[in-house]
């Protein structure tokens, strides 16, 4: 298990993952020897995987960006594997989701503008196989996206 | 948008690489993809400074930290012009289990990923802090199974 120190560390990491070793030693109030020592257990036991850049759509001319949720025909036995294998070739889909609730399926997907955003809609995601139903959300705006957790 | 970078296929190389491992030092992404450690920084810099790299995030296995359940709210407030929508987004980006906060137009207003120890843990964060901010008149959760992030356009 994690203790008090892991904690920190990762609590530290989390805020900023571009700290250098010694910087998240001293935030985390402990020497650099020992949180080398814990970064190295915590990537042993594959709790920290690492960490990846963050690429920002809008800057490469991507200004939509939609939710597709899915609802799936589930008669058809492999239809959530038919989808996603389906979607991965859509170079514009970045996320697929699976759930358990109203939705099954979701698919994040990117845009350059409107225009472009309708053709894939209709030569892409319309195309794909056992949709039952489909639903839209455009995004307006992130809000908050840093994605941590409460360590 | 204005001012969309060029980017050759050096470019998209190092964005691959970097989407999946942001700790790369700028000689190994140079021998990944053939350019002298210098080169390669300066490209990396010149994607800083484009706003094409937008910072890093932690990759964390959330189960390991015993972080069982991630749940995706559709959050619909109620009569519009009485609630503050900055009101609104201010007390939920405070709530700690709340990961992401996306402001959507369609069947819901916000769209939130919260992370919970498990279901019971969800309830209560549902239940004292989601549906207690000011405004909230419908919720929709789905459970997250699965999720796969692809490399996108590059």
């Amino acid at each position: 298990m994690l203790d008090d120190t892991d904690r920190r560390i990762l609590r530290q990491l989390q805020a900023d993952p571009t700290l250098s070793g010694a910087e998240l030693a001293e935030r985390a109030g402990i020497n650099a020897a020992t949180c080398w020592r814990r970064l190295e257990r915590l990537r042993e036991r594959g709790v920290l995987r690492g960490s990846r850049a963050v690429i920002d759509w809008r800057a490469l001319g991507y200004t939509v960006e939609v939710s597709l949720r899915v609802t799936l025909d589930k008669t058809v036995p492999r239809a959530f594997e038919d989808l996603a294998d389906a979607a991965r070739q859509i170079p514009e889909v970045l996320e697929i989701q699976t759930f358990l609730g109203q939705v099954d399926v979701r698919l994040g997907l990117i845009a350059r503008d409107l225009v472009h955003y309708q053709q894939l809609y209709r030569e892409r995601i319309l195309t794909l196989p056992h949709i039952a139903d489909l639903e839209a959300l455009m995004h307006v705006a992130r809000i908050k996206t840093d994605e941590t957790v409460p360590l | 948008m204005t001012d969309v970078p060029d980017l050759d296929d050096t470019d998209r190389a190092l964005l691959r690489l970097l989407a999946e491992d942001a700790g790369l030092s700028a000689s190994v992404l140079g021998q990944r993809v053939g350019l002298s450690q210098p080169a390669a920084w300066r490209r990396v810099q010149r994607l800083e400074r484009a706003g094409v790299l937008a910072g890093r995030r932690l990759d964390l296995d959330l189960a390991k930290l015993g972080f069982g359940v991630t749940v995706f709210l559709g959050v619909k407030l109620g009569t519009k012009g009485r609630v503050s929508l900055a009101d609104f987004e201010r007390a939920v980006s405070a709530i700690p289990e709340v990961q992401t906060v996306e402001h959507v137009l369609g069947l819901y207003d916000y769209r939130l990923r919260v992370a919970a120890r498990d279901i019971a843990d969800f309830e209560r964060v549902l239940r004292r802090r989601i549906m207690t901010l000011p405004g909230v008149a419908n919720v929709d959760a789905n459970v997250l199974l699965s999720e796969e992030r692809l490399s996108g356009p590059i």
